[in-house]
C-alpha cells in the first residue's frame, strides 16, 4: 500500500511540468489557431535558462527566483518569436505555420547547443528540499511533494485568469471569433502576443521546475513534445481541466508502467490515447472543430493539369541526365542520387494525401520506417530475398496505413495531424522498446541487396526505375477519377458527399496508397543503407517529408519531387557546417515568410508575371 | 459625419462595390437599402475595414479610415453590429458585454450594463446564460448591447430585423429610435422597406454595389418607380 501511494505521488509530481507545457500549448492554439511545435523547445530553454540563473542566484530564494525568472525570460523569447516569425503567417494556411514553428525548433536547438554545449546539464538540488520523506515506510523525495503543492496552484491561477478576468474573457472570445473581437475595439495583435508570452512562460516554468528531477539536455524538446500532444489530445484541445486530468493520467500511468511493465511504458501512453479517442474523438473535455469556422481565407486552389508537351520534355531530359549519371558521376554522387530518389518518392507519397487530399499527416514516417522495418525483419528472421522483401514492404506499410487511417480519419484538421503523429510515435516506441525482436536502438544491420543488385550503379538504376515509376503512378492517380474524387473531398467534403462520393472511403484509400508508396521508399532505403534504426520512424523524419512538400509547394504537383531534391541538396551542403540546424531553420522560416507558395509555386508565379507561362485566367 | 467617396471593394477577384458614394449626417438614422447581394454587408464591412477597399475614401469625423485596423476604427467611435450576430456563444451575456466594453468617450452616451438591461429587459433575466442558450431575437439584442458597451457615437447595424419574430422587430425599431434620441448616428442596412420607413430619416439604395438613390424617405415615397426597380416589395 505504501509503495502504491508513493508511486501515485511521484506520478502526480511528474504531471506538473507536463501540465504546464500542455496548458501553454492549448492556450496558444485556442487563440491563435497555431499548433506551436516549438513548445517543447521553450520547455527546454526554461530548463537551461533556469540552470544558468541558479548558478548566479544563491540560496533558497535564488532557487525559486531563478525558476520564476526563467519563466519570464522564456516568455519574452516567445514574444520575439511571435513577432518575428508568426505575425507574418497568421493568415497563411495551417501547414505554413507548422513548418515555421518547426524552423523555430531547429534554430533553438542550435542556439542552445552554442550557448550551453552538448553535455547534459545536471540540475541543482532545491535548497531545503533535498531529502526524502517516509510515507508509510516508502521514501518520497521532498521536492516531489513541493511540486505536488505547486502544480495545483499554477492550475488554479490559470483557471482564475481565464474564467474571472477581463483578459480571460477576451482570450475566450478570441478563441471563438477573433475578427469580431477586433471589430469591438480590441487590438488582437497584442492579445496574440500576450497569449504567446503566457503560453511560453508556462513552458519555461515547467522546464525550470523539473530541473532538480531531470536536469537539462538537448533532447528534451522532442521528448516532451510527444507526451504533450498525447495529453492535449486526450484532454481536449483548449481545455485546461482536460490538460490537467490527462497530464495526471499519463504521468501516473507512466510511473506505474515503469514498475510493472518496463518494456512498454511508451506504448502504454499511446494505447490509452487511442482508447480515449475511440470513445471521445475530441478528447475528454474537447469540442468538435467546426470546419471553416475561422474562415481561413487563401487563394483558391488552382486546377491541376496533366503535364504539357514542354513539361514532359523537360522531365524526359531530366531522366536522361539521371540515367546517364553512372557515366559521368562519381560513386559518391550515385549514392547521393539514390538517396534523393528514395526521398522524392517518400515526399511524393506525402504530397499525394497532403496536397491533393488536404490531409495534413504528421506521422508519414510511420510508413517509410514501417516499410523499412518490414523488409529488414523479413531479411533478418526469414532470410527473405530482396525482391520479395521489396514487394512485402509496401504491403506491410499499406496495411498499417489502412489501420491507422481508419482511426485517424474519424477526425479532421489539427486533431488528424496530431493523431497521425501519435501513431507514428507509437510505432517508433514499439520498435524502440521491443528489443528482442527489433534490437531497439542498435537497429537491424546486414540487410544487403541480392547479389545482382549489390553494385552501386545497379542499385541506382533499380531505385531510379522504381521511384520514377512510383511517382508517375501517383501523378497518374491524381488525374484519374479517384484523384478527382480526392480533390473534391478536399475542397468541399459536403458538396462531394452530395454528388455521391464517399469522401471518407476515398480519403482512406488515398491514405493507404500513400502509406504503401512510402513503404516502397522505405524498402528501397533499407537495402541501400544495409541497416535500419528506429530514427527512420521518428518525428524528425516525418517533418523532413512535410518540409519537403512545403518547400516544393503544396499546391503544385511537382512540389514533392522538387522539394525533395532541394532539401537533400541543401542538407548535403549545410550538414558540413557545425550549426547546420540553425541555418536550415532560418532558411525554412524565410521561405515560409518570403515564398509561401514554395519553390515550384513561386517559380510559376514569377514565370507568369514575366510572361514565360500563361496565367491561370488566360488559359481558361 | 460619415462620408463614403468612390469606394471600390473586392472579394478576391469579385468586384462588389463600384464607386459607391454617400454621406450620413450627424444625428441621422440612414437606411441602406437593396436586394440580396446588392453589397449592403460589404458596405458595412468596408466602413469597418473588415474588408479593405481597394480605392476610394471612407471619411469618419474628417479622418480617412481606409487601411486602418478594425480595432482602431472601433476606437474612433464606430460601433459595428454584424448581420450574422456573431455573439460569443460560449460566453455568458455579461461576458459578451465585457468584450465590448471600452472607456467612456467624449460627446456620446456612456453605457452601463444597467442602462442596457433597461433597454433590453430580456437580457437582464438571462445575464448568466451562455450565448448559445438564447433565442435568435435575444442574440440580436445582445449583439447590439455588446456594441453599445463600446460607447460608439455612430452605429452600423447590419440587417437588424433579419430572421427575428415580428414582435421583436417592433422592439428593435423602438431601440433604434431611442438611440437616435440619445444623439447617436445610425446606418442600418435593410431589405425590409417597411422597417426602414418606421425608423429612418434618409435612405440610400444600392444595386450591384453602386448607389442608385440617395434622399429622404419622403422623397423615396414620392418615387415609387425607384422602389419598384431596386427593392423587392
Amino acid at each position: 500500500m505504501g509503495f502504491f501511494i508513493a508511486q501515485l505521488l511521484t506520478g502526480l509530481a511528474n504531471a506538473g511540468a507536463l501540465f504546464m507545457v500542455a496548458s501553454g500549448l492549448s492556450l496558444i492554439f485556442g487563440v491563435t489557431r497555431i499548433v506551436n511545435f516549438a513548445h517543447g523547445s521553450f520547455y527546454m530553454l526554461g530548463a537551461y535558462v533556469g540552470y544558468s540563473l541558479m548558478q548566479v542566484l544563491p540560496g533558497a530564494v535564488g532557487f525559486w527566483a531563478s525558476i520564476l525568472l526563467a519563466g519570464v525570460i522564456v516568455g519574452l523569447i516567445g514574444v520575439i518569436v511571435e513577432i518575428c516569425v508568426l505575425r507574418p503567417v497568421y493568415r497563411a494556411p495551417e501547414l505554413f505555420q507548422l513548418v515555421a514553428t518547426f524552423g523555430v525548433i531547429l534554430v533553438i536547438q542550435d542556439l542552445t547547443l552554442m550557448t550551453w554545449g552538448a553535455e547534459d546539464v545536471l540540475g541543482p538540488r532545491a535548497p531545503g528540499l533535498t531529502g526524502v520523506v517516509r510515507i508509510m515506510g516508502e521514501p518520497v523525495p521532498k521536492y516531489d511533494l513541493a511540486l505536488l503543492v505547486i502544480t495545483p496552484f499554477v492550475a488554479l491561477g490559470l483557471w482564475y485568469l481565464i474564467t474571472r478576468t477581463r483578459v480571460g474573457v477576451l482570450v475566450r472570445a478570441a478563441t471563438q471569433d477573433r475578427e469580431m473581437v477586433g471589430a469591438l475595439g480590441v487590438n488582437q495583435s497584442w492579445l496574440f502576443t500576450g497569449v504567446f508570452f503566457l503560453g511560453c512562460a508556462l513552458a519555461g516554468l515547467g522546464g525550470a521546475l523539473q530541473l532538480p528531477k531531470g536536469g537539462a539536455d538537448l533532447l528534451m524538446d522532442f521528448n516532451i513534445l510527444t507526451a504533450v500532444f498525447v495529453v492535449v489530445v486526450i484532454g481536449g484541445m483548449g481545455s485546461l481541466p482536460g490538460a490537467y486530468l490527462a497530464a495526471v493520467l499519463i504521468s501516473v500511468l507512466g510511473v506505474f508502467g515503469v514498475t510493472y511493465m518496463p518494456q512498454s511504458t511508451l506504448v502504454l501512453m499511446f494505447v490509452i490515447m487511442v482508447l480515449v479517442l475511440m470513445i471521445r474523438p475530441y478528447g475528454l473535455f474537447g469540442r468538435p472543430e467546426v470546419a471553416g469556422e475561422h474562415g481561413q481565407v487563401g487563394e483558391p486552389e488552382r486546377p491541376i493539369k496533366p503535364a504539357g508537351l514542354r513539361a514532359r520534355m523537360i522531365v524526359a531530359a531530366g531522366l536522361a541526365v539521371l540515367a546517364l549519371m553512372p557515366v559521368y558521376g562519381s560513386s559518391f554522387a550515385l549514392v547521393l542520387a539514390t538517396d534523393i530518389l528514395i526521398f522524392c518518392l517518400f515526399a511524393a507519397s506525402l504530397h499525394f494525401i497532403l496536397g491533393l487530399g488536404g490531409l495534413v499527416s504528421f506521422g508519414h514516417a510511420a510508413f517509410f520506417g514501417g516499410g523499412a522495418y518490414v523488409a529488414a525483419l523479413l531479411v533478418t528472421y526469414a532470410d527473405t530475398p530482396m525482391e520479395l522483401a521489396l514487394l512485402l514492404a509496401p504491403l506491410g506499410a499499406g496495411m498499417a496505413a489502412i489501420i491507422i487511417g481508419w482511426v485517424c480519419l474519424r477526425l479532421t484538421g489539427v486533431y488528424f495531424a496530431m493523431l497521425t503523429l501519435a501513431f507514428s510515435q507509437l510505432l517508433w516506441s514499439l520498435v524502440f522498446q521491443w528489443g528482442e525482436v527489433t534490437r531497439g536502438d542498435d537497429g537491424l544491420v546486414n540487410i544487403w541487396p541480392s547479389a545482382w543488385a549489390s553494385g552501386t550503379t545497379v542499385y541506382f538504376y533499380l531505385s531510379l526505375v522504381i521511384c520514377t515509376g512510383g511517382i508517375l503512378f501517383l501523378r497518374h492517380a491524381a488525374h484519374a477519377p479517384f484523384g478527382y474524387a480526392l480533390r473534391a473531398a478536399r475542397d468541399s467534403a459536403r458538396q462531394a458527399e452530395a454528388t455521391g462520393i464517399d469522401t471518407k472511403r476515398v480519403q482512406w484509400a488515398a491514405f493507404a496508397l500513400a502509406g504503401a508508396m512510402a513503404g516502397v521508399a522505405g524498402g528501397l532505403f533499407v537495402f541501400s543503407k544495409g541497416s535500419v534504426f528506429p530514427n527512420e520512424l521518428e518525428i524528425a523524419r516525418s517533418f523532413d517529408a512535410l518540409i519537403v512538400v512545403f518547400l516544393g509547394g503544396v499546391k503544385t504537383l511537382a512540389g514533392g519531387v522538387v522539394g525533395g531534391v532541394a532539401l537533400e541538396g541543401v542538407k548535403d551542403i549545410l550538414t558540413r557546417f557545425e550549426y547546420w540546424r540553425l541555418a536550415l531553420g532560418v532558411l525554412i522560416i524565410l521561405v515560409v515568410i518570403v515564398a509561401p507558395d514554395g519553390l515550384v509555386g513561386t517559380a510559376r508565379k514569377l514565370a507568369e508575371r514575366w510572361g514565360i507561362l500563361r496565367g491561370a485566367e488566360d488559359s481558361k | 459625419m460619415l462620408e463614403i467617396a468612390s469606394v471600390n471593394s473586392f472579394y478576391g477577384k469579385a468586384h462588389v462595390l463600384s464607386d459607391l458614394s454617400f454621406t450620413v449626417q450627424r444625428g441621422q438614422v440612414a437606411a441602406l437599402l437593396g436586394r440580396n447581394g446588392a453589397g449592403k454587408s460589404t458596405t458595412m464591412k468596408s466602413i469597418m475595414q473588415l474588408v479593405v477597399p481597394r480605392s476610394g475614401q471612407v471619411r469618419f469625423m474628417d479622418r480617412d479610415l481606409v487601411g486602418l485596423a478594425p480595432h482602431r476604427v472601433a476606437k474612433m467611435g464606430l460601433g459595428y453590429v454584424p448581420e450574422d450576430r456573431r455573439i460569443f456563444t460560449d460566453l455568458t451575456v455579461l461576458e459578451n458585454l465585457e468584450v465590448g466594453r471600452q472607456p467612456a468617450r467624449e460627446g456620446t452616451v456612456t453605457w452601463t450594463r444597467d442602462m442596457l438591461f433597461d433597454l433590453f429587459p430580456n437580457l437582464a433575466e438571462r445575464r448568466n446564460n451562455r450565448g448559445k442558450e438564447m433565442s435568435g431575437g435575444e442574440q440580436q439584442m445582445l449583439t447590439i448591447a455588446r456594441t453599445l458597451m463600446g460607447n460608439p457615437s455612430f452605429v452600423l447595424l447590419d440587417e437588424p430585423s433579419e430572421g427575428i419574430a415580428p414582435v421583436i422587430v417592433e422592439q428593435m425599431a423602438r431601440v433604434i429610435l431611442q438611440l437616435k434620441s440619445e444623439g447617436l448616428t445610425v446606418l442600418l442596412s435593410e431589405q425590409n422597406l417597411h422597417f426602414a420607413r418606421a425608423v429612418a430619416d434618409v435612405a440610400v439604395i444600392i444595386e450591384g454595389g453602386a448607389q442608385k438613390f440617395h434622399g429622404t424617405l419622403a422623397e423615396l415615397n414620392a418615387q415609387p418607380e425607384i422602389r419598384d426597380a431596386y427593392l423587392s416589395v
